[in-house]
């Protein structure tokens, strides 16, 4: 195919689908009008229902729970599937490790890199927990205060000691945090499912005032176990690449 | 209807992406891909979700850019 032919080819296959894209941009309800019943009726009944003042966390640890319950079980996998494939290479690369290190500088951390890094994972622990302790008042969650957690390990990993991240996550002990984490998760709803109730719903006392650290029931638990089991994941993965591209600064040491 | 704010970061964010995909190096790509996660942060706030927000500061602007980081590293690595 020549040049030429192949720009006609993306010109009317662009026309085509510009058309197509216009089309349904018209026929698209105006911003900020939000045509769906479901919105409303969440928006109505959530903090009646669950206490918990963040709505959205209400819906994704109450009301579409099964589906976060998949989430997280994606993460999971991956965070399986990471290991399993780096745990092969590592043992290929392991007699190599040490030869190549003889001649290799390791570029010393500078104290500035030290000191903000030490500075800041006491704060990131704190905003870490408190966005997974915090998913049924305010805008957070256990995804995203597992990330957060996780950082604080980078953060240790940064201020310039990949031994003292590795002992601070062994490899062993983070993959069990992560498998409780996320079985814990699962069991929620088996728990539920024993008091006679449908999966994963919302069998713990609701507490008495919305909105309150105590209240919300399963809400918090769920949260707080995705925070483990992510938190737990990210570093697992973390972890395997940073042993995959610092073996041989290890072997240095 | 849409305020200023919410107008300039949409602009902020296409011109964002552009750069993204205009990086050719990996090493400025991945830099660039984390200041594009805190713009569209940043726009998620300003049309107030404030909880896809705090995801997409903590995978977009952190989580990913540091795996493609490390990610290169070690493809450097095989290749010297």
């Amino acid at each position: 195919m020549t040049p030429s032919q192949r720009r006609w080819v993306f010109l009317v296959a662009g026309g085509g689908f510009l058309a197509f894209y216009l089309w349904g941009l018209v026929g698209l309800p105006g911003f900020g009008h939000y045509p769906g019943p479901y919105g409303d009726i969440i928006n109505a009944i959530a903090v009646s229902q669950t206490h918990a003042t963040a709505v959205v966390s209400a819906v994704n640890f109450e009301y579409r729970a099964f589906d976060t319950l998949g989430e997280e079980f994606i993460l999971f996998t991956a965070a399986t599937g990471v290991a399993t494939v780096l745990r092969h290479l590592r043992e290929e690369r392991d007699t190599s490790a040490m030869d190549e290190a003889m001649n290799r500088d390791v570029p010393a951390t500078s104290d500035a890199i030290r000191m903000v890094t030490l500075a800041f994972i006491g704060p990131t622990i704190v905003v870490g927990w408190y966005l997974t302790s915090h998913a049924q008042t305010s805008p957070s969650g256990g995804f995203q205060g597992g990330i957060v957690l996780a950082t604080a390990f980078v953060l240790v990993y940064l201020a310039g000691q990949f031994i003292v991240f590795k002992r601070l996550s062994p490899v062993a002990l983070t993959d069990a945090i992560e498998a409780i984490g996320a079985g814990s998760f699962a069991a929620v709803g088996i728990a539920a499912l024993a008091l006679g109730a449908a999966y994963l719903s919302n069998i713990l006392p609701l507490g008495s005032t919305p909105g309150a650290v105590n209240s919300a029931g399963t809400i918090p638990l769920i949260s707080f176990f995705v925070g483990i089991e992510v938190s737990a994941a990210f570093i697992l993965i973390i972890g395997e690449l940073l042993e995959q591209t610092l073996i041989v600064r290890e072997g240095n040491r | 209807m849409m305020t200023a704010l919410q107008v300039t970061i949409l602009v902020l964010v296409a011109a964002g992406a552009t750069a993204v995909v205009l990086i050719r190096d990996p090493v400025r790509q991945v830099v660039s891909l984390s200041i594009y996660g805190l713009l569209l942060a940043v726009l998620f706030m300003a049309f107030q979700a404030p909880d896809v927000t705090l995801s997409e500061l903590t995978v977009g602007a952190v989580a990913l850019p540091l795996l493609l980081l490390l990610t290169l590293a070690k493809v450097r690595k095989q290749e010297e």
